[in-house]
């Protein structure tokens, strides 16, 4: 049902054109994203995304499921935070029905979010080593990551795909265990920080292949829809737990990580010190989680009033939206993921054309693409 | 003490008892063939279980520990499950060409493993251009690798075959001119004599600074022709996927393999016989005792010592940094280690003319 | 700018400009062949300087289709959320912004893709997720006797 003539840009103007298609199957790309990049020599002349390999429409089976239903599938975007992702389900339907979270809620779903932007930062750093050729890192990041894993496992059942927050507060109690190992694991993990620092940052090598590559200018980065440690890097204050402060954010006390370079290594250390702020941030609350209900009382069916709900959350990635919109039925009439990798999928060729395809490797590793997210 | 002349001469005799002198050549040359094959896959086993546990103890892990003694046989294991695979051969691929390329690489590299003294009488062929011969028969290895990578028919196998053009080409000057101040210094290309030539203190201790400086380019300029991390360009699997052996399967991509390690051992046997002293233990002045103690030790265990701490420095490397971009690459060559050898092997030259060397 | 002196200033560039009630940000429901002026006009006016589009998203409301910006200053922190209204529903078009912000190529793309809504003059308009013979999944006649199962 092809009603329409597609327009495609050529990418192959003449033989003499070296087109290499990097993915779908491909070491770098950390999933099934399929660039196509035609080259001149070593240098790449342009990049083109092809996407849809791992398309599941999570926005046609969300209008198929119940208000309570759709924030399961998005555990499934970006695996790596499907802790923000239900938070920003959570917090659209929780708008919408107009219910006030316990504050024990609010403290857990932080503490949670937080825990996993660690997880991410840390699995990102040891792919990012592995990408620029280091294998090291990859199993020093992995091992920290094991131990918020753990502490995830405990009290959601999962590993990956909790689904543990739902609207009205969180799905169960936290572990007996939880506050223990929490404090145990961020003890160990501000040593354990500093070897991050030792291996990777001080490298001459890993300097000269990030620094100056990939650059994005602030203008470049907003207009192109980057959001999170991307956009910080380049000097745009984007963080929505400062601007639209959620779920007790705006009580925290903790730093926007800005870096002006717009550069690889730019976005390299804006993520650095978002691990420390992370670890601020779980230090502040993790002594005095406030006793109470962990669950608003809400009706089993939710039926929102008619009416469009927008809520942002700030995942390991960036910006994440959900755009929610009701008909008054116990299904929702239309979900839009916002899903910050789409807009850095289209940064990218902006970002590598005329460098080589060693620094292709190193920006996607720096804009840490996850591609369900992408495609969902 | 430990001499291997006595079995060589004993074996020399037996044959010549029963053959006439050309069979005992043939006769000799097939032991020899036997030996030197059977040394070099168990050398190359040892270098791929060193390489794991190495890589396993850097990264919190054990490495092979099932398959054997500590996991020692896991390799063995590993080489049955590739000999067993299916050897196919892609359909756009230049047959010929592609059948051909790991056999140019590994014969390439039992080629350069000739004149290598193991100890003072443990050597194949002790010939007066020796030096000059293992880095000509290097050379031919980038042929191997760029028939692999043009024959595959694949875009990722081309591009990493070009990068490793350019780069084992270029490296081949440095790690050329490193090898040239020693020749310089012991005055012969002749394996043996370079040996004799450190009696009285490896180079590395009495060449002071233009051999320390000679030795770190030969490590860095071997490690990239080596095709190692973090010079791994032709294989770079991150962005080449496998680069030249991608299309590889079965025993001909451990061909390569071995040849790799292989050449590993090689460079590394080269650096310890240039610069450590080869198979002549340690001695410090006049510590007569200390000497004697050091005597003691079989050549052959000063010898593999010294290369293997040389293949670990490889390894650490390898497990340690990461890649260098490919214009990085060949600018580190062309504009840093280039002129510094050549300027190091100038200062080496007024020094040998003039006399200050020791 | 608050949300009145908004709604103010989206009238006095469009007058066609419909806002809604009762809603957290400013919404304006805009003809889909004036949207492309008011928007270059609410991105390049130094009151507004809407330069962030964080969001592009089509709406199938089964008579018409919407195609909404969600628009924030990065300077003023203000949001604007336009509504592209698109009457057509064999021939939708609307004007593309691509050229605006640089993210709304792909974002246009994902929407053709799944609504069948052709952006004119996009300078790479190609179905992004699906292949060429696929409907358009969103759309809610869209009928799919295989895949879906509908209880």
């Amino acid at each position: 049902m092809n009603i329409f003539e597609p327009e495609n840009k050529k990418l192959v103007e003449s033989e003499q054109d070296f087109v290499v298609n990097v993915g779908p199957q491909h070491p770098s790309t950390h999933g099934v994203l399929h660039l196509k990049i035609k080259l001149e020599g070593e240098t790449i002349k342009a990049v083109q995304p092809h996407l849809g390999y791992i398309h599941r429409s999570i926005e046609k089976m969300s209008e198929a499921g119940s208000y309570r239903q759709f924030s399961y599938l998005t555990s499934r975007m970006d695996y790596l935070s499907s802790h923000m992702n239900n938070q920003a389900c959570a917090l659209a339907v929780e708008k919408a029905i107009q219910v006030e979270v316990p504050e024990r809620a609010k403290v857990i779903r932080i503490l949670m979010a937080e825990l996993t932007r660690l997880a991410s930062h840390q699995l990102w750093w040891g792919a990012m080593g592995l990408d620029l050729g280091a294998i090291t890192p990859f199993f020093i990041g992995f091992r920290d990551r094991e131990e918020i894993l753990e502490i995830f496992e405990d009290t959601c059942g999962t590993r990956l795909t909790m689904n543990y927050v739902v609207p009205g507060g969180v799905m169960v109690d936290l572990h007996p265990d939880f506050q223990k190992k929490v404090v145990a694991f961020l003890g160990r993990f501000k040593k354990r920080i500093k070897e991050y620092d030792d291996l990777v940052t001080g490298n001459i090598i890993f300097e000269q292949r990030t620094k100056g590559v990939g650059v994005i200018s602030a203008e470049d980065a907003i207009s192109y829809g980057c959001s999170g440690p991307v956009a910080r890097a380049s000097g745009v204050s984007c963080d929505i737990r400062k601007l639209h402060p959620y779920d007790g954010y705006e009580k925290l006390e903790f730093k926007e990580c800005i870096e002006t370079e717009g550069d690889c290594f730019a976005r390299y250390k804006v993520r650095m010190e978002e691990m420390k702020e992370s670890v601020k941030i779980i230090e502040q609350l993790i002594d005095n989680i406030p006793e109470g209900d962990f669950q608003a009382k809400t009706k089993n069916v939710l039926k929102p009033p008619k009416g469009e709900w927008f809520t942002r959350v700030e995942t390991a990635r960036g910006e994440l939206g959900v755009y929610l919109i009701s008909d008054g039925t116990m299904k929702p009439y239309r979900v839009k993921f916002r899903s910050p990798n789409f807009s850095h999928v289209s940064a990218l060729e902006h970002m590598s054309k005329g460098g080589k395809i060693g620094d292709l490797v190193a920006i996607m590793a720096t804009l840490d693409l996850v591609i369900p997210d992408v495609d969902r | 003490m430990y001499d291997f002349s006595g079995v060589t001469r004993g074996i020399h005799e037996f044959l010549s008892g029963h053959f006439s002198p050309l069979g005992v050549t043939l006769w000799e040359m097939v032991i020899a063939g036997v030996v030197l094959l059977l040394s070099l896959v168990l050398i190359a086993f040892t270098l791929g279980y060193m390489e794991r546990k190495v890589a396993a103890f850097m990264q919190l892990r054990l490495g092979p520990n099932r398959v054997g003694f500590r996991g020692t046989l896991q390799i063995v294991a590993d080489t049955l499950k590739l000999l067993f695979k299916e050897t196919f051969v892609p359909q756009a691929a230049d047959k010929m060409l592609f059948n051909l390329a790991p056999i140019i690489m590994v014969v390439v590299t039992m080629l350069s493993l000739a004149p290598i003294p193991f100890t003072e009488t443990l050597q194949f062929y002790d010939m007066n251009i020796g030096v000059f011969y293992v880095s000509a028969v290097t050379s031919i290895g980038v042929v191997g690798i760029l028939m692999a990578g043009w024959s595959s028919n694949n875009k990722y196998s081309l591009l990493g075959a070009m990068r490793s053009g350019a780069q084992i080409v270029s490296y081949e000057l440095s790690a050329g001119l490193s090898i040239i101040v020693i020749v310089a210094l012991s005055g012969s290309m002749q394996f043996s004599e370079i040996v004799q030539s450190q009696a009285n203190g490896w180079w590395i201790f009495k060449g002071h600074i233009p051999v320390w400086i000679a030795f770190v380019v030969f490590l860095i300029a071997g490690t990239a022709e080596l095709n190692r991390a973090p010079f791994d360009m032709a294989e770079a699997e991150s962005e080449l996927t496998a680069g030249f052996h991608t299309e590889y399967p079965g025993m001909r991509f451990a061909m390569f393999l071995l040849a790799e390690y292989l050449n590993m051992f090689i460079l590394a046997a080269i650096g310890a016989t240039l610069f450590l002293g080869g198979w002549m233990p340690l001695h410090i002045g006049n510590l007569e005792g200390f000497n004697k103690v050091m005597d003691f030790i079989p050549p052959l265990v000063w010898f593999m010592g010294k290369t293997f701490l040389i293949v670990f420095i490889i390894m650490w490397f390898r497990w340690t940094f990461p890649r260098l971009r490919i214009d990085q690459l060949l600018t580190l060559e062309w504009k840093f280690l280039m002129p510094i050898s050549l300027v190091n092997l100038i200062l080496v030259a007024l020094a040998v003319i003039l006399g200050l060397h020791f | 700018m608050n949300n009145e002196e908004l709604k103010n200033f989206v009238a006095a560039h469009c007058p066609e400009a419909v806002a809604e009630e009762n809603t957290e940000w400013l919404n304006v429901v805009v003809p889909h062949d004036k949207v492309r002026d008011l928007l270059f006009t609410l991105r390049h006016d130094p009151n507004t300087e809407l330069d962030y589009l964080f969001c592009l998203s089509g709406v199938d409301w089964k008579t018409h289709f919407h195609v909404v910006y969600h628009l924030e200053s990065k300077r003023h922190k203000h949001i604007v959320v336009v509504k592209a209204k698109v009457e057509d529903r064999n021939n939708p078009e609307v004007p593309t912004i691509c050229d605006i912000w640089r993210t709304a190529e792909f974002h246009e793309r994902e929407v053709f893709d799944l609504f069948g809504i052709r952006f004119t003059n996009h300078p790479d308009l190609r179905r992004l997720f699906l292949d060429d013979t696929w409907g358009f999944p969103l759309r809610k006649d869209y009928q799919d006797d295989v895949t879906i199962v509908s209880l």
